[in-house]
């Protein structure tokens, strides 16, 4: 990899207009979609989670480099649905009813777009039956449920609970996250796994999907 | 100083109150419904919470307001009732008190990100600013900017607030990195505290994220960068779901065995966040009390 390197280092530093005119540039020069992805982007959002667990980089940055990011793959979207690529899972994430904190939940967005997920993304303070609609009719594999209060963190449970009562609860693949959750609230209330952070997200969901 | 002030901090540590949203739930909140929207449909119902924290020996009480800034009250639809939710919210808060407590009322993040392009400083002074002045107008007897992760956000709503003339807390919540030492946004306490002071906060504290054995280091270093009266709040550890109720497990006792530590470190406020409830401050006091 060295021919659109800029492209890794504008993630990298979350400098998106440089991130989209390289991706154009590239693109024009008939630049293999995908290449561009799994060689430049990809590396470089691990770079960034990596440097999150090392506490040099913290939400600001990841926030700049996701929006870097999601804007050149947005550009190169269009190509690999072309080119008949498809996506490695299909995705439905949201905050739950009564929460309206959504900076976890739209970096968990661009981390799994950018690890090649295609994602609904249902917004935040969703009612649970938008969950329930969004496997039936979007044929997602994964759910992923976030919240930062306290006091919503019962609905995570009645939202899977509903799940199963919908005899869906097969079909998909339950991740949840948010800063008061932890791995045993996760057992609890019977998701498929607990994500520590967006970076971490990325790799779970890809577990799940080929277990 | 400001002589509310110069007349509370005659003893320290001065007693707060406890969590607000988890009370008001026992009487009846729906989980996701506006909590500041009760002040208008179940102002008895807010007042209690209000009394049961003076009774239990707070000498400041904080106000049902802290989500009702115009850009969280939009997400509810009550956006345009945001001078009136914040007024009644310090109005109650008043009349519980009774003139035995001061209220200091409370105001939140706005839930946007100015750096993402969400908000911009000027739209967040505006909101804090009608948030404050009608929290003054309540008659609030200070305010406090909560749970604040953005300096940038927290020194806006810091310089809204001071507009009323109110002696102002400032407090963040550090619950990132691996020592819980650091804002979402990756800021220290030194940092906050530099930024927090500057914008002329009268006392600088943090509140919520973690347990109260965590706040002890971060109330010296942020007594250490500021030299200010410090404030803390903390949670009753770390939440759990039993039988469909959130549950903490950290006791009031266990809570309040850190008093002695927190007022070593420098503490000049005491109170609790998430978790806490008015037994925790009965435990608190006759601790504090007994130093």
């Amino acid at each position: 990899m060295s021919e659109w390197n800029s492209l890794y280092d504008a993630i990298l530093t979350g400098d998106d207009k440089t991130a989209t005119a390289v991706t154009e540039e590239a693109l024009e020069k008939g630049a293999e979609p995908l290449e561009l992805v799994n060689q430049y982007m990809v590396p470089a959002m691990d770079e960034v989670g990596k440097r999150f667990e090392e506490e040099e980089y913290f939400i600001p940055e990841m926030l700049l480099s996701a929006r870097a990011m999601e804007r050149s793959l947005a550009l190169i979207q269009p190509r690999l649905a072309a080119s008949g690529a498809k996506p490695i899972g299909r995705v439905a994430i949201g905050t739950v009813k009564g929460d309206q904190h959504d900076i976890g939940k739209n970096l968990v967005r661009s981390m799994l777009q950018g690890g090649g997920f295609e994602v609904y993304d249902l917004g935040m303070d969703v009612p649970h039956e938008k969950f329930i609609e969004a496997i039936q009719e979007k044929d997602v594999n994964i759910v992923c449920l976030s919240t930062l209060l306290t006091t919503t963190m019962p609905s995570m449970k009645t939202i899977i609970d509903n799940i199963q009562q919908a005899g869906l609860r097969d079909r998909v693949k339950v991740m949840v996250g948010g800063a008061p959750i932890t791995p045993e609230f996760a057992d609890q209330i019977g998701a498929d796994c607990y994500g520590d952070s967006a970076y971490s997200a990325v790799k779970l969901a890809r577990n799940l999907i080929s277990a | 100083m400001h002589d509310v002030l110069t007349d509370l901090l005659k003893q320290t540590p001065v007693i707060l109150d406890g969590a607000w949203g988890t009370q008001l739930q026992a009487r009846g909140l729906p989980p996701g419904e506006c909590t500041d929207g009760w002040n208008l449909s179940h102002p008895g119902e807010v007042e209690s919470v209000a009394r049961e924290y003076v009774e239990a020996g707070s000498q400041i009480i904080l106000t049902n307001t802290f989500g009702a800034s115009r850009l969280m009250l939009n997400g509810h639809g009550l956006g345009d009732k945001a001078a009136e939710i914040n007024r009644r919210g310090a109005e109650i808060s008043k009349r519980a008190a009774g003139g035995r407590a001061k209220v200091f009322a409370s105001m939140g993040p706005s839930g946007k990100l100015i750096m993402m392009g969400q908000t911009t400083e000027d739209e967040l002074l505006e909101v804090f600013r009608e948030q404050a002045a009608a929290l003054a107008e309540g008659g609030a007897d200070g305010l406090v900017i909560e749970t604040m992760s953005d300096p940038q956000e927290a020194a806006i709503a810091v310089r809204a607030a001071k507009e009323t003339g109110l002696p102002v807390a400032g407090c963040m919540v550090f619950d990132t990195g691996k020592n819980k030492d650091r804002t979402m946004m990756g800021t220290t306490p030194e940092q906050a505290a530099e930024a927090l002071a500057e914008a002329g906060a009268d006392i600088i504290g943090s509140n919520c994220g973690q347990g109260v054995s965590g706040f002890v280091a971060i109330c010296q270093r942020l007594k250490a960068a500021c030299g200010k009266p410090i404030w803390i709040k903390a949670n009753a550890g770390i939440p759990e779901v039993v039988d469909g109720q959130v549950v903490y497990h950290t006791t009031p006792g266990e809570f309040a065995s850190y008093a002695p530590q927190l007022k070593e470190a420098g503490a000049s406020f005491l109170g609790g966040c998430c978790g806490t409830t008015p037994e925790f401050i009965r435990v608190l006091k006759q601790t504090v009390d007994s130093l």
